[in-house]
């Protein structure tokens, strides 16, 4: 698993995986899970963040869950914005196949 | 941790493990580091209770191939269910060998090993709770065939083909 | 081809009813992910950016029509209808649901096929030349000593939990198909005593990180020492190998850091013990009873020459076009070897939908013997077809967009999933090699470069075998931005070499034109004849380099 938190950046956004399929998820304000990255809660600083992480780790526990990690993010209006390709790549589905992944839909 | 020898929950392991620079009790199974076991071998091969030999994942049991028979138990360490070379020392103690006492291993240990430690000369595991009875008994039956040889007298699938 | 008998249809279903019941038990809670995770990746389950990975394993490459039936099956039911086919003769599916894996394994099961050992520190697939059995000059079939190595180390009680994964690859030709020399454990095939085959056994290459070159460790190995010499090595390393590190924990740092000379001599002092307490000297029954499913098919006698196959060449220029690269000599007259590309211009390389798949499988059942093999450069071969067939064949891979004529061309490249679809990619692969062969799409053009290995990885993983391109290319992150180091001069037969790293990466939008300079540097320099990689050896990188950098 690549690193994905750069120490410096200010915001960050929580994703997984969902375990029954795998379907990278986000972890939102009301510490639910979405599909949309639009979705994402956005926290602010380190301690923000590891409240994310906290909530992560139940739902980990909980089997709904596996591999959550905090990403830097932009915001955006209020929203979500990716810094690295990788989490840009994630949120919307393989560039070379436009017809699957969350573009798709 | 619930220690089990030939499947079966032993609750009065007899067994006690001595730091290296404690003294040794007179009357007692004593088990000992490898590392104490070569640094004292005059000393230890003079008592007269059983004494047992604990590795550690990285000890090379080749040191102690010799002395194999002097052995009641060896304990080797399986500090992380990734670390497999315990089933090698394991064989080499078991099968090459040919030791006749309590293989026992300890430590980090999944049921999903359980069957691959049998075959690789264990009778003994000391690991968490999941190490039950039931996942002893159903290793040794889980899988009717089996490809390698090892030692433990299995026949193999090459074996029966060739029926040998 | 081999088929199971009672005995391997025990195992694999046994195993696969094992890991039903391991799904279960991670569903339910009863094991953690971290728990959970070794046993899943022994069964091939990755966990990528989108999904997970299932890695399905092709035993040396080689597949039945109705094998590859059934993979176009569980491309179409459980996944997004296509598959990936790998630098290991494996494939992958990127988009099972972990609730479907247990039925995708059943189904697999029932054509003998299974994703045991495709990942985790164990003993891999084991792949071979992928004209075993087709090609003039072959000692033996490789594929025969690769499916006693696949049994032998299937379930392996004492190589299960390994320091790192584990790679062997076979070949029994002196041309190296199958990349040995950059395997863990790489086996060639040599003539030995009395005629009989024996071994030539190299240890501790490999790539990635630390790429590096096999050493030979045993010379002329016995055939019936096989499995003995082998369990040498692997108990060596099982012991030996580093359990500290996960970058230094391959076999290849083990041999590197001992020097191949103390590392040689530590297996064959281990060999000279005679085993534990097992009899690994093979049977010669057992030996026969493998070497018969390899036995040739019916070739039927024919003509060395087909005068329907030489007219259609005359008559129709895009066959001859693809009979040009494409084919292979066969050494039964009147037969080819038909490599089907998997490279179309601009597309993902290694990639095949199911309809493709199933068009293929019925080429393979109708032409070649029901016999379709996968290769480690990402295409697959049709091993034995007539040549009076060739053009009805050509004319169906048409059809299906599976006969781009550029088999070792600069546009048959191998590529990795890289950074849109792989969990530990740094960039993206598959479109920077769409933008080169997009680049170099002129059919002469290509044929004027002659053979050009270009290999991309996402990472320094190299799954893409960059180290072992003519031109490599790796993809780096440089502060979040997607760039691409060069590489040249590496190759991946028996004079194989790693590529030299030619200087400072290149961003996406410089990378065509970076290729496009070394293709030209070459041009220019090469004399009689000379492949890139003969021009390379002979001038050495400093004129690529001047003409990659000076001017910057």
């Amino acid at each position: 698993m690549a690193q994905h938190i750069n120490k410096k950046a200010r915001f960050h956004s929580l994703t997984a995986n969902r375990l029954l399929d795998g379907e990278p998820v986000y972890l939102t304000r009301s510490h639910a899970w979405s599909e949309n990255l639009h979705d994402a809660a956005i926290a602010d600083g380190k301690d923000e963040g590891a409240e994310l992480t906290q909530i992560a780790a139940q739902s980990v526990a909980d089997r709904l869950v596996v591999n959550p990690y905090l990403f830097d993010v932009d915001v955006d209006a209020g929203r979500p914005r990716p810094i690295s390709v990788r989490e840009q790549i994630r949120a919307t589905g393989p560039t070379v196949r436009r017809d699957l992944g969350k573009q798709a839909s | 941790m619930p220690l089990l020898k030939d499947g079966v929950e032993i609750t009065d392991d007899k067994w006690v493990r001595i730091d290296d620079d404690a003294a040794l009790p007179e009357d007692c199974h004593a088990l000992v580091t490898m590392r104490r076991w070569l640094a004292e071998r005059d000393t230890l091969t003079a008592r007269n209770t059983p004494i047992g030999v604990a590795l550690e994942s990285s000890d090379n049991p080749d040191a102690i191939m010799d002395d194999l028979g002097r052995f009641s138990l060896i304990e080797v360490d399986f500090p992380q269910f990734k670390d497999g070379r315990g089933f090698s020392v394991g064989r080499l103690i078991r099968h090459r060998g040919t030791y006749q006492g309590e293989l026992r291993a300890k430590g980090d240990i999944l049921p999903d090993q359980l069957h691959y430690l049998a075959r690789c000369g264990y009778d003994a595991v000391d690991g968490d709770a999941r190490i039950t009875p039931a996942a002893w008994a159903e290793a040794q039956t889980r899988f009717s065939e089996v490809y390698q040889s090892t030692g433990d007298g299995r026949k193999t699938v090459l074996q029966k083909r060739q029926c040998i | 081809m081999y088929r199971y008998d009672e005995f391997d249809r025990t195992i694999v279903t046994e195993r696969v009813a094992e890991f039903s019941g391991q799904v279960q038990r991670r569903l339910a809670g009863e094991l953690t992910e971290d728990e959970f995770k070794p046993l899943r990746l022994m069964n091939g389950l990755y966990l990528q950016l989108h999904a997970y990975m299932l890695r399905v394993a092709i035993p040396y490459g080689t597949l039945s029509s109705a094998q590859m039936r059934m993979l176009a099956h569980v491309a179409r039911t459980y996944d997004k209808g296509y598959g990936h086919f790998t630098t290991r003769q494996n494939i992958q599916y990127n988009w099972p649901k972990l609730k479907d894996v247990p039925d995708i394994l059943a189904d697999l099961a029932t054509v003998e096929m299974h994703a045991i050992q495709t990942s985790g520190n164990c003993i891999r697939n084991v792949t071979a030349d992928q004209y075993a059995g087709a090609a003039a000059g072959e000692v033996d079939d490789p594929r025969i000593w690769s499916e006693i190595l696949r049994q032998w180390s299937t379930f392996h009680p004492e190589y299960s939990f390994l320091p790192r994964k584990f790679k062997i690859a076979v070949t029994g030709h002196a041309h190296d198909r199958a990349a040995i020399k950059v395997h863990d454990i790489g086996i060639v095939i040599v003539e030995g005593d009395n005629g009989a085959p024996a071994f030539d056994i190299y240890a501790g290459g490999g790539q990635g990180r630390t790429p590096m070159i096999a050493h030979l460790v045993g010379a002329k190995i016995a055939a019936q020492d096989l499995l003995h010499f082998i369990d040498a090595i692997m108990r060596v390393y099982n012991m030996h190998g580093r359990r500290d590190n996960l970058y230094k924990a391959r076999i290849k740092i083990l041999v590197h850091a001992l020097g191949a000379e103390e590392f040689a001599r530590q297996v064959h002092d281990e060999f000279a013990k005679g085993g534990a307490g097992d009899d690994l000297e093979l049977p010669e029954g057992e030996i026969a009873r493998i070497r018969a499913y390899f036995a040739p098919p019916a070739y039927e006698t024919l003509a060395a020459d087909d005068p329907a196959y030489t007219r259609a060449l005359a008559d129709d220029k895009a066959f001859a076009y693809w009979a040009r690269t494409n084919l292979a000599a066969h050494k039964v007259p009147g037969y080819a070897i038909v490599n089907i590309s998997l490279k179309p211009i601009g597309g993902i390389a290694g990639d095949a939908s199911d309809s493709q798949m199933d068009a293929i499988a019925d080429l393979a059942q109708s032409f070649s013997f029901d016999e379709v093999r996968v290769t480690h450069e990402q295409n697959l071969v049709l091993p034995h077809v007539r040549q009076t067939d060739l053009y009805e064949v050509w004319k169906q891979l048409d059809a299906i967009g599976c006969a781009t004529p550029n088999i070792g061309l600069i546009s048959d490249m191998i590529v990795c999933p890289g950074l849109d679809y792989c969990d530990l990619a740094n960039a993206r692969s598959i479109s920077i090699g769409q933008i080169i062969s997009e680049r170099f799409a002129d059919l002469d053009k290509e044929h004027d470069i002659g053979e050009l290995k270009i290999k991309i990885s996402g990472c320094i993983n190299a799954c893409g075998h960059h180290h072992v391109g003519h031109i490599g290319i790796l993809g780096v992150d440089k502060k979040g931005v997607e760039n691409y180091q060069i590489s040249l001069g590496g190759a991946a037969d028996e004079n194989a070499a790693i590529g030299d790293i030619v200087g400072p990466a290149f961003t996406e939008d410089k990378i065509v034109w970076a290729i496009e300079t070394i293709v030209d540097t070459y041009l220019a320099l090469r004399k009689d004849g000379e492949r890139f990689i003969d021009t390379y050896r002979r001038t050495g990188i400093e004129p690529f380099k001047e003409t990659l950098y000076a001017a910057a």
